[in-house]
């Protein structure tokens, strides 16, 4: 009797323990959420800025959005198979960058860019999306296949081994020096858009790089939902070993994946290197965290909410420092501190189904 | 010469030795049955025909031709397919999508057209639900629909693996008419099952298989009258001595 009672005891103490534990995360966000409306009420009442503002901050967070989202869906896509977190994946976008430098840069050299911007500019695509599945597919033939049946922890201490190889190894190829990727005359002008009093100027890159996305977002999706290899990517991803079954060859399809992540990862390289000019071997490692925080705020593993994760995240550290009234340094704390509430409130991200035992 | 031929497989799971010389043939247009306790090896034995799992001795042949270097979607374009056990359909997948994953190794549209067009006629409850995901379908559809996708790659050899697993028995009566159907349309069926009574009903030969050996085989008539397996399997109690 008195055992029970004892274990009833230790019982009840951990259950308030636990609602005690709750009840103060609950209070630590709603102070975050009270202490965030209170600067947004503070901003609109100032009426510090107008809507010739909001409406430059959301183009840029819709630039650097889709940048974000483009190298999202390759976390999501290889975890969506896997079950593994591809932490090289934001050198796959440094290598797309890289390449797409060498490319344009030749090109205004030579005067082709001057003279044919707008093959030259395709060029610089293709080849900044040609390259990274080149690397991407070995880094998996050789750094993750053999890896596949080992401990979970061991392929992503790889990854990141893989992600020191790969910079590292661009630092020794063409050097430390930044490379700045030229002005290209077509894209540099705007559309100058009058808001209110004011005017707004709408760069034709940013047109140029949204365009782009949103075709290469639907190109992914037909692909996915419609072709075989995208049902077979799908089957795979639920159940390697009956996919098998089916005739499907696992190891293909896996490589395939591999493949598409790292071609729109060098989409977003270039776009990177023509909206930020500057890139250097170690550009992929912020935007790559950003995009892995993008992939897991639209749950990872799911293709839309890497899309919406990574237009979101964008949105919000280009609009929220101007909201909250605070330096736009501070963006980073902003978009962290958002993944750290996230997987408090909802680890399974904004789209995501609850992770079952398996793919947790 | 035999359509499926396992000739003396080893299987290990590491270290464990869980098919300790298993044979099994299997004869163009038969059903063939691998009957058993849990843990006998019936499973095993079909995830090493399917080239999931590879024997350490012994061969498997299709047609005489081995196929123990082949990876497992190579063994399904050579003529081998499986409904495995837990149905393992593709829940987030439409049906008509599992149907042409059935499919994959095919390329020939119009045969892929007459099969889906075949197992739309066997299984008209998932015409149906054509566009529906698989995860919400009834268990009886899941198991029609994982034969059906097994179907679909017009196989030489059709694996089941405990079909009737976890129905209710008047969708049993269901499916065992359906597979004696499809055998009757000419497709060879090795079937793995625990319901003894059932399998040896529709099975031309069967195989008994005990801790990774088989320890009897003779026709479907012979197993049923055997009384080892009527008092193991058949659930009938030891006959009393008068």
């Amino acid at each position: 009797m008195a055992v029970v009672s004892q274990e009833a005891q230790v019982r009840r103490a951990a259950t308030m323990q636990l609602s005690f534990n709750r009840i103060v995360l609950w209070v630590v966000g709603l102070g975050v959420a009270v202490l965030v409306v209170w600067r947004i009420a503070g901003t609109a009442a100032q009426g510090l800025y107008g809507p010739d503002v909001w409406l430059m901050q959301t183009l840029n967070g819709l630039v650097q959005g889709s940048m974000y989202a483009l190298v999202a869906l390759g976390y999501t896509m290889v975890y969506g198979i896997l079950l593994m977190i591809n932490f090289a994946h934001g050198e796959i976008f440094m290598i797309g960058a890289m390449s797409g430098y060498f490319v344009l840069n030749g090109f205004h050299q030579s005067g082709f860019l001057a003279t044919n911007p707008v093959p030259a500019l395709l060029i610089t695509f293709l080849v900044g999306m040609g390259v990274p599945p080149i690397v991407g597919v070995l880094l998996e033939r050789i750094a993750y296949r053999p890896l596949r049946r080992a401990p979970r922890l061991v392929p992503l201490i790889c990854a990141i081994g893989a992600s020191f190889f790969l910079q590292q190894a661009v630092r020794l190829l063409f050097g430390i020096r930044t490379k700045v990727y030229p002005t290209v005359a077509v894209l540099s002008g705007a559309w100058t858009v009058s808001v209110g009093e004011r005017e707004v100027r709408i760069q034709h890159m940013s047109v140029l790089i949204i365009v782009i996305t949103i075709i290469l977002m639907v190109a992914l999706y037909l692909l996915v939902r419609k072709t075989k290899i995208g049902k077979a990517m799908r089957a795979v991803a639920e159940d390697k070993e009956a996919a098998a079954l089916m005739g499907i060859d696992v190891d293909r399809v896996i490589m395939v994946t591999f493949a598409i992540g790292a071609i729109l990862a060098g989409a977003a390289g270039v776009m990177w290197g023509l909206w930020y000019k500057q890139v250097i071997h170690t550009v992929g490692f912020i935007p790559g965290i950003k995009a892995f925080t993008s992939a897991v705020l639209g749950g990872i593993g799911n293709i839309p909410g890497a899309m919406m994760g990574g237009l979101f995240l964008g949105l919000v550290e280009a609009i929220a420092p101007t909201a909250l009234d605070i330096s736009t340094q501070l963006k980073d704390v902003i978009s962290f501190g958002l993944l750290v509430i996230v997987l408090i409130f909802r680890p399974s991200g904004i789209l995501g189904e609850v992770l079952t035992g398996k793919k947790a | 010469m035999a359509l499926l031929e396992v000739d003396n497989i080893h299987t290990y799971y590491g270290n464990i030795h869980a098919l300790k010389g298993i044979s099994i043939i299997v004869d163009k247009g038969e059903i063939v049955t691998l009957v058993g306790a849990n843990g006998a090896g019936k499973s095993t034995t079909l995830n090493t025909i399917c080239g999931i799992l590879k024997p350490r001795h012994g061969e498997i042949r299709l047609n005489g031709e081995s196929l123990n270097a082949l990876k497992p979607h190579e063994i399904v374009a050579k003529g081998i397919s499986q409904a495995p056990e837990g149905r393992r359909i593709f829940s987030r997948l439409t049906v008509m999508e599992n149907l042409e994953m059935g499919a994959y190794t095919r390329s020939d549209r119009h045969g892929i057209a007459q099969d889906l067009e075949r197992v739309f006629s066997i299984f008209p409850r998932l015409k149906e639900r054509a566009r529906q995901v698989g995860g919400t379908l009834s268990g009886g559809e899941q198991q029609m629909l994982a034969i059906a996708r097994a179907l679909m790659a017009r196989p030489r050899v059709l694996l089941l693996d405990e079909p009737s697993m976890g129905l209710a028995p008047i969708l049993v009566q269901e499916i065992f008419s359906i597979i004696r159907e499809i055998n009757q349309q000419g497709t060879t069926i090795l079937l793995v099952e625990q319901n003894v009574n059932m399998a040896l009903q529709i099975a031309q030969r069967g195989y008994v298989l005990e801790t990774g050996r088989v320890v009897l085989h003779g026709s479907a008539k012979e197993l049923r009258e055997n009384p080892q397996v009527r008092v193991a399997y058949l659930g009938e109690t030891q006959p009393q001595a008068r």
